[in-house]
């Protein structure tokens, strides 16, 4: 029902999927995607890498005694995000520092660019937060591993608990601990998608002339949530690694 | 109409898990309510239990994650 439909029935136009925010298609024509494929979360993730490189190289490069907007902004980052890695993991974990700063400005700001209009959030698809996620996990098993030995197993062994509840936590502790990079990866993409997807509902809503104002307003509000959502996802995502980073490093309850 | 019971009962079963987000919801509430709570009754401690809090939310969160992943798993994967 393009242009010929009657225009009075139903508001043409404004009629789409909300999850259709979420496609993934290649950048250059059509076809079937392979691995090497060019789509569009190739440019949005490209363009958050570049965004962070603006910031924290480009802004920062003068190295002003009085900074400017970027600077501060960039030195704001820094100081808060070590702080976060020095309160929850301790100071033993300040040499993986860069590792946690990487990924919050990678996931602050792909977030961010993700609520422009017409973008792509990529932090939606779990395809890219798990990759996100299970490295995180492995670095952090491995840096138990390295750092601990077979000493790492005590992060399972609760020597605090009576003996006969031992083994039945263990198997709860190990349950909990594969199933970690799962709900890391989803809580990022399921609360991005979902924030984005209720965005589109509203913007539906927009077409029909009864309660368009209502939805505008709605649309304002849920914009100025998904920017505290954005924010807040990429500093849990942060603030969990360095809680594993902490169990790697001293497993020991 | 079209479909079979088997996509039917995938589909409502998918509505019934959304009912876990419910239990999330309790959780953050309480997680979030007991800071305000402890917050305002000694102020000048509350900055530095933030992080706790935020970590408290992430797990209270995961659980309810758990079951919005069961709907995903209904919907596209059964």
């Amino acid at each position: 029902m393009a242009g010929t439909a009657q225009p009075s029935e139903k508001s043409d136009g404004l009629v789409f999927h909300p999850m259709d925010q979420f496609i993934v298609e290649p950048l250059f024509g059509s076809g079937p995607i392979y691995w090497y494929t060019v789509t569009n979360v190739t440019l949005w993730m490209g363009l958050s890498v570049v965004a962070v490189v603006l910031l924290m190289l480009v802004g920062t490069s003068k190295r002003a005694l009085v900074p400017g907007r970027a600077q501060s902004v960039g030195e704001l980052a820094y100081g808060f995000v070590h702080k976060m890695v020095e309160d929850v993991a301790g100071r033993d974990a300040i040499p993986y520092f860069p590792y946690i700063m990487t990924l919050f400005m990678f996931i602050v700001l792909s977030n961010f660019l993700g609520l422009l209009p017409m973008s792509f959030t990529t932090t939606s698809h779990i395809a890219v937060t798990a990759v996100m996620a299970i490295g995180v996990f492995l670095a952090v098993t491995v840096i138990g591993f390295v750092k601990n030995g077979v000493g790492f197993f005590s992060l399972f062994w609760i020597s605090s608990a009576p003996l006969a509840l031992r083994p039945a936590l263990a198997l709860i502790e190990i349950i909990s601990y594969f199933v970690r990079p799962v709900s890391h990866s989803i809580r990022l993409a399921g609360n991005m998608m979902a924030g984005h997807a209720v965005i589109k509902v509203f913007a539906a809503f927009a077409g029909v002339a009864l309660i368009s104002p209502l939805s505008v307003v709605a649309i304002t509000a849920m914009y100025a949530l998904e920017i505290l959502v954005s924010f807040i996802q990429a500093y849990v995502f942060a603030i969990l690694t360095c809680v594993y980073l902490k169990d790697a490093l001293h497993p020991h309850h | 109409m079209e479909g079979d019971i088997v996509q039917m009962g995938a589909y409502v079963g998918a509505g019934l898990a959304c009912t876990g987000m419910g239990g999330a919801a309790i959780g953050v509430g309480h997680v979030v309510g007991n800071y305000i709570s402890g917050a305002l009754r000694n102020p000048s401690a509350a900055a530095g239990q933030t992080a706790t809090m935020f970590i408290g939310i992430a797990f209270a969160e995961a659980l309810g994650i758990f079951s919005f992943l069961v709907a995903l798993l209904l919907m596209f994967a059964v």
